[in-house]
């Protein structure tokens, strides 16, 4: 679904991806993990095509992504941060989006899930953090695409809504579609995520399910173990 | 105005004073509060299966396009109104509109180029700002003062060519030459008419303009293919 080869990037004097490789099949939840400025969001940005590699290839569906943007059909994609123009209501905002992408959506399931019929005819910049997130949510779910990039999905959302969310990406999942996360809060990623891709440094330090990464680094749950990997790294 | 002095031809060069200061300030100041104030808009729209070329010629072409309309139709109105049809001045008053059109057009590309070069939003405004103010104020101070210190020199080529590098003075220039006025110009003013005054000026004069809307759009668009969001 998604071949990355030697991707380099750097912001400045930055260098965040440092020849990046990763592929990833078809199908599944990948979870992208690794310490805050590792590179996670310029991973995910390169693919979407926002942020221009200095050198390396990235294709998706069997692509490339360089001088192109059709591909984008087949991606939904989750901001980390829920910009959205302030002067929009939700209502027109999600009418907007829908008429860029002329697809079928389904987006009167996902606002009645979070509840968010009464803030149809509210503007985006009189929202809370949170109920931006869930508009951000509903964007991202309403299409049909065989990929879904989700950054940081649970920021701000209560209790209930994550619950929501989790079914929501399971529900995903069983229609076979491929989708990659990132994400801080580990409970959420043990819970959901079929594979993982530990990013260090610019590089990819482990990719593997779950099970594997606990055997590699001998401890018995997922927050120990990504903590352990980078206490290992640090003291090589 | 023109009920006070009852003559088209005078309007228009009173008009022409405030268009070539106001419009370019109009247009830089606007181009460069609109691209900041779209950034979270941009950023939506780049993760949406569209072209980015589309995206930026789209939003230049949106903020130029009615900054343009509106000088046009606000000026356009009140004087077809006034039976500027019937009058003598309607092709002075025409190319009014045409040059007040491409300094928004200019100016606006230009404040785009710099407000997408600059991450800062108070370094672009005051870049903006500094860009209006050369090209409106400094450079005929420097033009100006390039004629005395040289002024045993014989300067009609250069100061036409001078002219030309600035859109707003070769807009007023443009205007003014063809306002027959020139004959208070002096010697240099006899070369300025010679060159403006023709049809052949006339077209170098446009073609001048044009290139300047088109270089900054292109450069616009060139840039934002690199750039990251």
């Amino acid at each position: 679904m998604i071949e990355v080869e030697n991707l380099y990037k750097k912001f400045g004097k930055n260098e965040v991806l440092l020849g990046l490789n990763l592929s990833i099949d078809k199908g599944g939840i990948f979870a992208v993990l690794g310490p805050n400025g590792s590179g996670k969001t310029t991973l995910i940005k390169s693919v979407l095509g926002m942020v221009v590699p200095n050198s390396g290839t990235i294709s998706v569906g069997g692509t490339t992504i360089k001088k192109n943007w059709k591909y984008r059909k087949e991606i939904d994609y989750l901001p980390q941060i829920a910009n959205f123009p302030g002067n929009l209501k939700v209502k027109e905002l999600i009418r907007m989006i829908k008429d860029l992408r002329q697809m079928p959506s389904n987006e009167e399931v996902l606002i009645s899930r979070f509840g968010l019929e009464s803030f149809l005819d509210k503007k985006l910049s009189t929202l809370s953090g949170g109920t931006k997130q869930k508009v951000n949510i509903v964007l991202a779910f309403m299409f049909e695409c065989p990929l879904l990039i989700l950054d940081e999905p649970t920021t701000g959302l209560d209790p209930a809504s994550l619950i929501h969310l989790k079914t929501l990406i399971k529900q995903e999942k069983a229609k076979g579609k491929t989708i990659l996360i990132t994400s801080h809060i580990m409970q959420f990623v043990a819970e959901i995520a079929d594979e993982i891709v530990y990013l260090l440094e610019g590089k990819i330090y482990f990719k593997g399910s779950i099970e594997e990464l606990k055997i590699k680094t001998d401890q018995s749950d997922l927050e120990h173990a990504i903590a352990a990997i980078a206490n290992t790294s640090t003291n090589v | 105005m023109l009920f006070l002095n009852n003559d088209v031809s005078k309007a228009v060069i009173t008009l022409m004073n405030i268009i070539i200061v106001l419009v370019p300030l109009i247009g830089t100041i606007f181009g460069v509060m609109y691209f900041y104030n779209s950034k979270e808009f941009t950023e939506l729209l780049l993760a949406q299966p569209i072209k980015r070329s589309s995206i930026f010629s789209g939003q230049y072409l949106g903020v130029a396009g009615s900054l343009a309309l509106s000088l046009v139709l606000g000026l356009g109105i009140p004087f077809v109104a006034y039976g500027i049809f019937r009058s003598n001045a309607i092709f002075d008053f025409t190319l009014l509109l045409v040059t007040g059109a491409f300094l928004t057009l200019i100016f606006t590309a230009l404040s785009f180029n710099i407000a997408l070069t600059n991450e800062n939003k108070i370094k672009g405004f005051g870049y903006a700002v500094l860009l209006w103010l050369f090209m409106a104020v400094i450079y005929d101070g420097l033009f100006l003062m390039s004629l005395i210190v040289f002024k045993e020199y014989p300067l009609d080529s250069f100061s036409l060519t001078a002219t030309m590098f600035n859109p707003i003075d070769l807009s007023r220039t443009l205007i003014l030459l063809k306002l027959d006025i020139s004959a208070l110009l002096g010697y240099t003013g006899a070369v300025f008419k010679q060159f403006f005054g023709t049809n052949q000026g006339l077209t170098v004069s446009l073609i001048m303009l044009i290139l300047w809307t088109v270089l900054p759009v292109w450069r616009l668009v060139v840039i934002s293919k690199k750039k990251d969001f």
